[in-house]
């Protein structure tokens, strides 16, 4: 009797436990549902604080304008897990924004975002002439799109002019080849032997640097064509990390990494120490955000910008980058899907609003109308970014409900290797594929 | 006359069985009565201490037993937060025992609960013995080495990653000196080394614990000892050691169980970032790093689940066989246990 008494609480409890978990699976595409018009307040949660957050909220004011039943109350401050706990206990916002595009997977194949595809065929919208088709494949998943680029990141390669011209180089690396012959003319030693100047610091946990690693200037693709990963099966990745391995074996693994924390290691990348802002870096890596720090933090260096070099055999490529960047969505369980559709629209697609946030947040705005913005394009240095994102060979990573895990995987594998605790590569990169693969039976 | 079935029964034998039966029955009832009223009052009694108890019932029921058997049931299952649980069986355990992640960071963890706790708890000892010794400013010294507890541990680790950065001043004076100067936090093998140099840095709490008890060992003994001749080491060996073995087992087992639940001080040297945690190289991804990873960064709650069960079956194991040898080594004044 007791036992039975217990194994029925354990049920129970089982039954309880189950009822907290998260709601049901994908929802269904069609159809869209109509506003009434009806006055409306609508909550959107974005990771926005301080000045940036009271920017986007005067922004977000342009959506009562538009439409007038909607009232806004902006909230700021939430992370991915705030809104995914949100999901989970039914208390979702009608409107999210996240960081960056790692989730939107996720969010997809569980339709934890609902699929907009239905918005977009009734308001006769075609995305792919509106943004760049490599910024809405981040953004959606097995054909739904869960979300769309709000604003996006764009790496490229910023490189300090006087010291080319000192060096007589006169135009910007465009192969891997050329940025190692340049960085090693321009890095520059103390009597000690110790570095004043390094070229370009190709350690994985540099700054931005590892974005060098997310394949897109190697070509190296993530996942093959039937989902595995591809980290072992395509010979670019190899050939990515023995290059950048004999790089950071020309400097030293251990001198670039104290030479790193000598500049201030992670903490200085965005104060007034950047090591490339105070000179004791030639080139380096990085977003289009760096233009407005430059200046803000009244650097006196003379840069330019460039499209990041490419592997020698993609030469072809040159041009495009690394992209990526702030994503919108509806969050399921918003009673107003209608309304919350004109939010998301307004932020996404709008051209005034998204050359607003862009010029706001020094951010590249993501639909072809806004990236012609003249207050934008008129920046020579910013307008290489606005170029690259625009690119149609530029990209993020393919995203997978595995969010960041893969990239976390392979990153901790790369700076063993480039460390020099590796040293059979291949059989290393098969292992990280098999756990990248493994990591999907994982819940 | 009291009627009742009882008596109509008896009634017809003779009378005494019948008075007997009838003041017995009577008695009965007032039994009864006294029985129903004690048992009320019994109740009410129950029923002010339950009330009582009931914040902690409650809170024990909602936050501590309701948990302790969802992550059970959780453990079992596929569970990413947006769908329901799935039942998997023993899956996750089974993925366990293949992850090099899991195991990666069981090392790492056993490191600062074999090298890192006994370290500590003997450099704690050390203290209170030079401490005790101390008869002028003795408060001041005690004070200097309690004030690094009461530092948060996020605050204190931020400060010895700056201490022990290539550009800090440890390295710099190692510099002066001409001695070769470790990147610690950034080597994997010098990395743990420095979050141990940090618990040493935090040993305040359990180094007055250890002066208490100190202070409480009899001085017969050490008059015993020195008209037997015994030497300092003989004195500390026979003497003191034996005499606060109860607290170094206490220090131990709450070490050990510390140790395995290693947490904040791994992921702030790591960079306190999610994107480097268990840097440099994974030499900093402990057990409870790697489980906050699965857990609240990738959503396998699942397999976050499992391996806290995991890691609850291993404190508890290590910590009976602490337990079990300390019949051997632990001395309680009077035998008592």
């Amino acid at each position: 009797m007791k036992r039975r008494a217990f194994l029925g609480g354990i049920a129970a409890l089982t039954m309880v436990a189950t009822a907290c978990g998260g709601g049901g699976g994908a929802t269904s595409p069609s159809p869209a549902p109509k506003s009434s018009h009806a006055p409306v307040a609508l909550t959107v949660w974005s990771f926005f604080t301080g000045r940036e957050l009271t920017q986007f909220t005067r922004v977000m004011d342009g959506v009562h304008q538009s439409a007038p039943w909607i009232t806004i109350t902006s909230v700021g401050g939430k992370d991915p897990t705030d809104i995914l706990r949100a999901i989970n206990s039914g208390t979702a916002p009608d409107v999210a924004i996240e960081p960056g595009p790692d989730d939107s997977a996720k969010y997809c194949s569980t339709g934890a975002w609902i699929n907009l595809n239905p918005f977009v065929r009734a308001d006769h919208l075609d995305l792919p002439s509106l943004s760049p088709p490599s910024a809405l494949r981040y953004t959606g998943y097995k054909g739904d799109q869960c979300s769309l680029p709000m604003l996006s990141d764009a790496y490229g390669l910023y490189y300090n002019t006087d010291m080319f011209k000192a060096a007589g180089i006169t135009s910007p690396p465009k192969t891997f080849s050329e940025l190692e012959a340049d960085a090693k003319i321009l890095t520059k030693k103390n009597p000690d032997g110790s570095f004043k100047v390094v070229g370009f610091d190709p350690l994985q946990g540099f700054y931005e640097s590892y974005a060098l690693d997310y394949g897109v200037y190697s070509g190296a693709p993530w996942y093959d064509s039937s989902g595995k990963s591809a980290l072992a099966s395509d010979p670019r990745w190899a050939q990515l990390l023995q290059w950048q391995k004999s790089f950071v074996d020309w400097y030293g693994y251990n001198n670039l990494t104290r030479w790193f924390q000598n500049v201030g290691g992670g903490n200085s990348e965005f104060s007034a120490s950047n090591a490339f802002e105070t000179g004791k870096l030639a080139m380096q890596l990085d977003g289009e955000w760096r233009v407005a720090f430059i200046a803000s933090d009244h650097s006196k260096i003379h840069y330019a910008t460039a499209p990041f070099p490419v592997a020698d055999n993609m030469a072809a490529d040159y041009g495009a980058g690394q992209i990526g960047g702030t994503i919108v969505g509806i969050p399921k369980g918003t009673a107003h899907q209608a309304d919350a559709w004109q939010v998301v629209k307004y932020l996404a697609l709008g051209t005034q609003p998204l050359g607003q946030l862009a010029s706001l947040l020094k951010n590249v705005p993501t639909t072809f109308a806004s990236l012609k913005d003249p207050t934008l394009s008129s920046n020579p240095e910013f307008a290489t970014f606005l170029k690259i994102f625009a690119n149609p060979h530029s990209g993020y990573k393919q995203i997978t409900p595995l969010g960041t895990a893969d990239s976390d995987l392979f990153s901790a594998f790369v700076d063993k290797y480039l460390a020099g605790s590796i040293s059979d590569l291949r059989g290393g990169l098969q292992s990280v594929a098999n756990q990248i693969d493994r990591q999907s039976q994982l819940g | 006359m009291w009627r009742t079935r009882s008596t109509g029964r008896a009634s017809s034998g003779n009378r005494e069985p019948d008075i007997a039966v009838t003041s017995g029955h009577a008695a009965g009832v007032v039994v009864g009565r006294r029985a129903r009223r004690s048992s009320r009052r019994r109740l009410r009694h129950y029923g002010v201490v339950l009330l009582f108890l009931s914040p902690w019932i409650i809170g024990f029921l909602t936050f501590y037993l309701y948990p302790t058997l969802a992550s059970l049931y959780f453990s079992f299952t596929h569970y990413d937060l947006l769908t329901p649980p799935k039942w998997v069986g023993l899956a996750n355990y089974r993925f366990m025992v293949t992850d090099p992640l899991f195991w990666q960071s069981l090392r790492n963890t056993l490191w600062m609960v074999v090298f890192a706790t006994p370290i500590q708890v003997a450099f704690a000892i050390g203290c209170a013995v030079v401490l005790i010794r101390v008869k002028q400013g003795a408060g001041i010294y005690r004070t200097i080495f309690f004030v690094p507890t009461m530092v948060p541990a996020v605050a204190a680790t931020l400060g010895f990653v700056f201490l022990l950065n290539p550009a800090g001043p440890i390295d710099r004076t190692l510099s002066l000196l001409h001695i070769p100067q470790p990147l610690w936090f950034q080597q994997p093998f010098w990395a743990k080394p420095g979050l141990l140099l940090l618990g040493l840095w935090g040993v305040g709490t359990t180094m007055i614990i250890f002066l208490a008890a100190l202070i409480d060992v009899p001085k017969e003994l050490y008059e015993a000892a020195d008209i037997e001749g015994a030497g300092p080491w003989q004195r500390f060996r026979n003497v003191t050691l034996p005499m606060i073995s109860p607290v170094i087992f206490f220090s131990l087992v709450i070490g050990v169980i510390y140790g395995f639940q290693y947490f904040t001080e791994g992921y702030v040297a790591s960079g306190g970032d999610p994107n480097t945690l268990g840097n440099p190289q994974g030499s900093l991804l402990f057990y409870g790093i790697l489980l906050y990873q699965q857990g609240f960064q990738y959503f396998h709650m699942g397999y976050a689940s499992a391996m806290a069960w995991v890691l609850f079956l291993i404190i508890m194991v290590t910590t009976l066989v602490l337990i079990w040898s300390s019949r051997r080594w632990v001395h309680y004044q009077g035998g008592f246990r």
